[in-house]
């Protein structure tokens, strides 16, 4: 990516497309907030703005997260397999190891 | 990623699609994909916005309220959908400046209806009601094509699609059963618009050069000329329930496949249009470039604005915005 990073300083005024912000949207109460695209902006309020007029332009959202793209860190897919271990030989993480007495309930 | 591309990787991966599974950025992928990915998603980005032009033309000469404010949001809606496309081909790391870079200098290229000029209030109506209805039933296959980023930016396009096809053919409706005037004005867009819009969907599949292996990637779900039909059965009902005729006198119901069989396409005009020499390829191109130029000093002020606050107020620097966003 050639994006100006947003933590760079002093950058003179080019012209570049603004540093990249991803934005989250909360949809429901309760909801978890969902990535849904990415916006640019010169800062984080105009990120917020330009998010509001990309993303939500129908239907009420609660909420709206902008996080500037360089400061996500993200797992790789070669990194996966390991770093998801699932660990199917650690069976006593799972309940069906412990024994009950035959008839008691609710356990 | 590693961009070795042995048969085993590419075997991997065309496993992976062949079991459904949707591919990520940064997953591993061939350089093929990758390309045709981003060819897709760039043109279809420039497509978007290109396609404002012809009916921002409108937007001012409105014949009311009601249309005026519906056009002005549609027009808007193109503009963000613009937007959510080049942030997904963002994803395959290639930047928002290259991307328009190369459309701005003609190296890349945008769907070739928007080329075509808007004569009148009527191919406002018929702009929504086939172009837009064309471009639902190509977004909908999309919206289920293997790579994550594009299909996810479709469901939220064709979320909103349907208001733009139904505002113009309520706005084709009304025409039609107007004055002899509007009516012979309605007819008269639809005439014009109608092949473009079938040539839409691109060359016919003995002839599309790319077809074969985005099927197989399952970024095209089906050939051009399947997409073409469906769209040609869903239109024909509705040009008939409203009085219209489309202008093909070869268009024809065959009962054995169900499908209404249209005569031939002009070829030779998309191929024309699409080297750039249709009616309004320059004047687009123009009205872009200097669009561009014109926001040139309201991208340079927000920067000078962010520098000038950080060397004033360096402890204030964070993703935290200085108040409370405005409740939306």
């Amino acid at each position: 990516m050639s994006e100006r990073k947003p933590g760079a300083e002093s950058t003179p005024p080019g012209d570049s497309q603004l540093p990249l912000f991803e934005v989250f949207v909360q949809e429901k109460s309760g909801a978890a907030h969902q990535h849904v695209g990415s916006v640019h902006a010169a800062d984080a309020e105009q990120a917020l703005q330009n998010a509001r007029d990309v993303y939500a332009r129908r239907g009420a959202l609660l909420s709206l997260w902008v996080v500037a793209s360089d400061a996500i860190v993200a797992t790789t897919p070669e990194d996966s397999p390991c770093f998801f271990d699932p660990a199917p030989h650690k069976i006593y993480r799972h309940p069906q190891f412990y024994h009950t007495p035959q008839g008691v309930k609710n356990l | 990623m590693d961009a070795v591309e042995s048969p085993e990787r590419r075997a991997a991966f065309e496993a992976r699609i062949a079991a459904g599974e949707v591919i990520e950025p940064k997953d591993w992928m061939p350089e093929g994909y990758r390309r045709q990915l981003l060819r897709m998603m760039s043109q279809h980005a420039h497509s978007e916005v290109v396609g404002m032009l012809p009916e921002g033309n409108w937007i001012t000469r409105a014949p009311t309220l009601r249309r005026k404010i519906g056009l002005l949001a549609k027009v808007q809606d193109e503009a963000g959908h613009g937007l959510y496309l080049y942030c997904a081909a963002e994803s395959l790391g290639v930047s928002r400046d290259e991307m328009l870079d190369a459309l701005h200098d003609g190296a890349a290229r945008y769907a070739s209806i928007f080329n075509y000029p808007t004569l009148s209030w009527a191919d406002i109506g018929a702009i929504g009601w086939l172009v837009d209805g064309a471009a639902v039933v190509n977004q909908t296959l999309l919206a289920k094509c293997s790579f994550g980023p594009y299909a996810r930016a479709m469901l939220r396009i064709c979320r909103e699609e349907n208001f733009h096809r139904r505002q113009g053919y309520e706005i084709v409706a009304t025409l039609a059963r107007g004055t002899a005037a509007q009516r012979a004005m309605v007819q008269d867009a639809v005439n014009r618009w109608w092949w473009p819009t079938l040539m839409m969907f691109g060359p016919p599949d003995a002839e599309s050069a790319n077809s074969e292996a985005l099927m197989r990637w399952r970024v095209k779900r089906q050939s051009n000329d399947a997409q073409r039909q469906w769209f040609i059965n869903l239109t024909v009902p509705q040009a008939n329930a409203i009085g219209i005729e489309l202008p093909d006198p070869e268009l024809e119901f065959d009962a054995e496949s169900g499908n209404w069989k249209s005569g031939a396409v002009d070829w030779d005009e998309f191929r024309r249009v699409l080297r750039g020499d249709g009616p309004c390829n320059h004047e687009r191109m123009a009205a872009r470039r200097r669009a561009h130029e014109e926001g040139r000093w309201v991208r340079q002020a927000a920067q000078a604005f962010e520098a000038r606050r950080r060397t004033r107020a360096p402890r204030e620097i964070s993703t935290t915005p200085r108040r409370e966003p405005a409740h939306v």
